[in-house]
């Protein structure tokens, strides 16, 4: 399989990444070659309807398949706000300031 | 410290032989006389780790009985979060954070009483074999300066190796643990997938990660375990199994013992020391622990790799969307929208391997792509869970070594991604399959590097695999040994 810079330049804007021409030369190159290597699956038989029972990791194993989990919805006090915001790059009157997120005009 | 283990640390606090405080100043002043030339430490915290210690030493002088492990110094992986202190997760991006909270391991360390002595290097996000991915500094093996400890949690192999502490935790997506706990000379045991829990710990690949201990013997590994493992109302994924006990159980060797040994990595491709060394093993188990031997094929083994790096870079682009500057670490000033706030950040932010993860990752994910590659790789994870679930219908425990090679030259193979990532072929088919496996060690190369044997079971069969590892080590008497620098150091 072989990536295009094009399509190294469209993941990345998928990936929130700003990479540059010379970048998306050498991950082309190098994403073309792991791909490659991903290719090896394609020897595999993995049509076998038999795998189908063991696509849960709770399946292929003696151990009774543990029922979805719930607990109760209850309200408790981890941390505070003024412990989170500590982290945060930008605050203003107890909330996480960000850049412009939406257009003059948008609705 | 150095010759002893974390059992005999604790036990002698316990009965007033030494106390915890002088333990972590002895921990303390091994960092400071070594961790120069290692780099296993990317934060210390004496002050609080003291404060720990006097704490369990008042309980002595109370006449209490002390939890298990109490006042044994342990490293955590710079992954897993400890309020009050840094989690920088080797990376640029999470610069000035301070955690503000604990991850469950640290509440149960805590609670134990094991005052912790700091912070360890890693790959960056964890994502590496040597550690030569952390933004923040070499860390070197202490069995030879010059080669790699082994990744991705390096510096906590690279803490116990150098007797800086008798233990430490660090994480095993698929190997993390295991690759330098064999290259270190050291136990790393990864447990089964929902052991312990994860909530705390930076995610990598969710489905795939799991906490896992280093010690200098099998003992000691089993007792972290022992105390790290447990349902968790905060981590869904979490077994609700009875709270183990390895120890009690240790010293007795299952009967009729069937050990398989793994066809597809029997010395094939590996370096001959390596090979020499797993024939040496098979011997060992046949004849001192009186086994029988059987060859188990699996043709999922070789193509594993091709799956881990497709679930595991899958997990992360996911894991990993939310470094993007907004509540935490460090945000790159842009003149544009939030959208080019978020890019530069990350571009800026994510070293090299971790970017292309991401990318790997997020096309394998991405429309038109998804049923060619992740949903081939889960396929894949299938047979292998079935291969794994065969093999266990007629064996017991598999072995294989951990690692082909022992540890390589700081910047061998740094330049080229794809030879990295073949070095983890024994130990991401467990991750993918999620059973548990320790790798112990097994001996030296000819130029006195560690070798590692990787013992694995079938899901939560730990007990059963700690007894097999101990009695190899009882055999082969490799554990608690230093590096012969070190060795010297102590000995003066």
């Amino acid at each position: 399989m072989t990536i295009t810079h094009e399509a190294v330049a469209h993941v990345a804007t998928l990936a929130r990444l700003d990479i540059s021409a010379e970048d998306a030369a050498r991950y082309a190159e190098e994403l073309s070659k792991i791909l490659t290597l991903v290719e090896q699956l394609n020897t595999l038989p993995l049509d076998d309807p038999a795998l189908d029972a063991f696509m849960d990791e709770t399946m292929a194993t003696d151990i009774p398949q543990q029922a979805v989990l719930t607990r109760p919805d209850l309200a408790f006090k981890h941390y505070t706000r003024e412990a989170l915001l500590k982290n945060a790059p930008e605050e203003e009157e107890g909330f996480f300031r960000v850049p412009k997120i939406l257009e003059e005009n948008s609705n | 410290m150095a010759f002893q283990g974390a059992l005999e640390i604790h036990r002698q606090i316990q009965e007033g032989k030494i106390t915890a405080v002088s333990v972590l100043k002895q921990s303390l002043q091994a960092i400071a006389q070594q961790d120069l030339d290692i780099g296993a430490f990317l934060s210390v915290h004496g002050e609080t780790a003291l404060a720990e210690a006097a704490a369990v030493d008042a309980k002595v002088s109370a006449g209490e009985t002390l939890p298990l492990l109490a006042g044994v110094p342990i490293a955590i992986k710079d992954n897993i979060n400890v309020t009050g202190m840094p989690t920088t997760c080797a990376s640029n991006i999470l610069t000035g954070y301070i955690s503000p909270y604990n991850a469950t391991v640290i509440e149960k360390i805590k609670t134990a009483g094991l005052p912790i002595v700091g912070k360890t290097n890693l790959d960056e996000f964890a994502m590496g074999s040597s550690t030569e991915n952390s933004a923040l500094k070499v860390t070197r093996n202490p069995w030879n300066h010059h080669c790699v400890p082994g990744g991705s949690s390096g510096g906590s192999a690279a803490a116990v190796a150098g007797a800086m502490v008798p233990l430490s935790l660090g994480s095993d997506t698929g190997g993390s643990v295991r690759q330098p706990a064999s290259l270190c000379g050291l136990v790393g045991m990864k447990p089964t997938y929902g052991l312990v829990s994860r909530y705390g710990l930076v995610a990598f690949g969710s489905s795939l990660d799991q906490i896992s201990p280093f010690a200098g013997d099998v003992a000691d590994a089993a007792a972290l375990l022992q105390l790290i493992a447990g349902f968790d109302p905060l981590d869904s994924t979490t077994l609700k199994t009875e709270t183990p006990d390895y120890l009690t159980t240790l010293e007795q060797l299952p009967s009729n013992l069937r050990i398989g040994v793994i066809q597809e990595l029997n010395g094939e491709g590996m370096q001959p020391e390596v090979a020499e060394n797993f024939a040496q093993m098979i011997e060992l188990c046949q004849k001192q622990l009186g086994a029988s031997i059987q060859t188990i094929s699996m043709s999922g083994i070789q193509p594993a790799i091709a799956a881990y790096y497709i679930v595991a870079t899958a997990e992360a682009s996911s894991n990993l969307a939310r470094f993007d500057g907004v509540r935490y670490g460090q945000r790159k000033k842009t003149t544009g929208d939030v959208h080019a706030m978020y890019r530069k950040t990350r571009a800026e932010g994510f070293g090299p391997e971790v970017t292309r993860r991401i990318m790997l990752g997020t096309f394998c994910l991405s429309s038109g792509y998804y049923d060619a590659y992740y949903g081939k790789a889960q396929r894949a994870r299938a047979l292998l869970r079935k291969q794994f679930q065969e093999a266990y219908g007629q064996v017991d425990l598999l072995i294989c070594p951990t690692s082909p090679t022992t540890a390589f030259k700081i910047g061998e193979k740094a330049s080229d991604p794809l030879s990295m990532y073949l070095s983890d072929i024994a130990t991401i088919p467990v991750n993918l399959a999620g059973i548990p496996a320790i790798s112990i060690p097994s001996g030296f190369d000819k130029s006195g590097l560690p070798m590692g044997l990787q013992i694995l079971g079938p899901r939560l069969s730990e007990n059963k695999i700690f007894q097999v590892a101990r009695a190899i080590e009882q055999v082969t008497g490799y554990h608690h040994l230093l590096p012969p620098a070190l060795a010297q150091t102590v000995a003066q």
